[in-house]
């Protein structure tokens, strides 16, 4: 992936010298170029083409903003509630991803997600445990984070 | 007449983001204010007010842009700051509040961190 972003910025810049204007324009219109050429000669590239890895990632962004979108309306519910009736509790959601990025990646999106809050992972990085407004909902947010995030999460980080 | 109608559709937008992120931190404060224990605290601290501040600085992104014509990176840099920042903090306090033997309030004793570590020695 480095490898192609490197001839993506090489062929840029090459643009920018063969158009013979050093602006900020020229070089992303050259960097656009290069990604249709990284494109057209990926079977000569190793390495799967970056871009779908980026389109990934962007969708990661966008799940995340939901999710934090959802989970402030859940905290204000709770909030203006006279006498909320929640039972809080700690529950362990054992991980698939095995990386110290894909682990951090997870706990933020846990964080910010609608009544979970990671609170520890364990010694050998397999469990994590996890705070939750309501311990009734566990089952239904184990399934939500599996289906979810750490998929995304798997998908980008391989 | 000098405004055009993108200027007010800007300006209604800044007054929008303006009201939502402080009402957003106000309740966050509210929340901290409210909850019962160190966890359900953090839960309002940590969502809460990453929305609200993000959406302050969003606003104030859309008005140096129409106004001043300055594209300023440093808030959106801001945002992402807010945003990576917030939720280790709150796993950090979580956790040192869990190490110094700060209990969750529950009502049927569901702690599995607690039953780990207590495997563990």
């Amino acid at each position: 992936m480095a490898f192609q972003i490197i001839i993506n910025l090489i062929i840029a810049i090459m643009w920018m010298f063969l158009s013979e204007s050093y602006t900020f324009a020229s070089f992303i219109a050259g960097y656009i170029w290069g990604i249709l050429l990284v494109l057209l000669l990926n079977r000569f590239i190793p390495g799967r083409f970056y871009g779908i890895r980026i389109v990934k990632i962007f969708k990661l962004i966008l799940l995340f903003v939901k999710e934090l979108l959802l989970s402030n309306l859940s905290i204000l519910k709770l909030v203006y509630t006279p006498k909320p009736e929640i039972e809080p509790g700690i529950f362990a959601l054992p991980l698939e991803v095995k990386s110290n990025w894909g682990i951090t990646l997870l706990a933020h999106l846990i964080s910010l997600t609608p009544g979970t809050l990671s609170v520890a992972v364990s010694d050998k990085n397999d469990v994590l445990y996890i705070h939750a407004m309501d311990i009734d909902e566990v089952d239904k947010s184990v399934k939500e984070i599996k289906d979810s995030f750490e998929k995304a999460i798997l998908e980008v980080t391989r | 007449m000098t405004g055009t109608w993108i200027e007010l559709l800007a300006n209604i937008s800044i007054i929008l983001l303006l009201l939502f992120g402080s009402f957003i931190t106000l309740s966050a404060s509210i929340g901290i204010i409210r909850f019962p224990d160190i966890y359900t605290r953090l839960h309002a601290a940590t969502k809460a007010s990453t929305l609200g501040v993000s959406s302050i600085l969003i606003a104030a992104f859309i008005f140096l842009y129409v106004k001043e014509d300055i594209v300023s990176g440093k808030l959106l840099i801001g945002i992402l700051f807010i945003m990576v920042t917030a939720p280790v903090s709150a796993h950090m306090i979580g956790r040192a509040a869990h190490n110094s033997g700060v209990k969750p309030l529950t009502k049927n004793r569901t702690d599995a961190y607690e039953e780990a570590m207590q495997k563990q020695q």
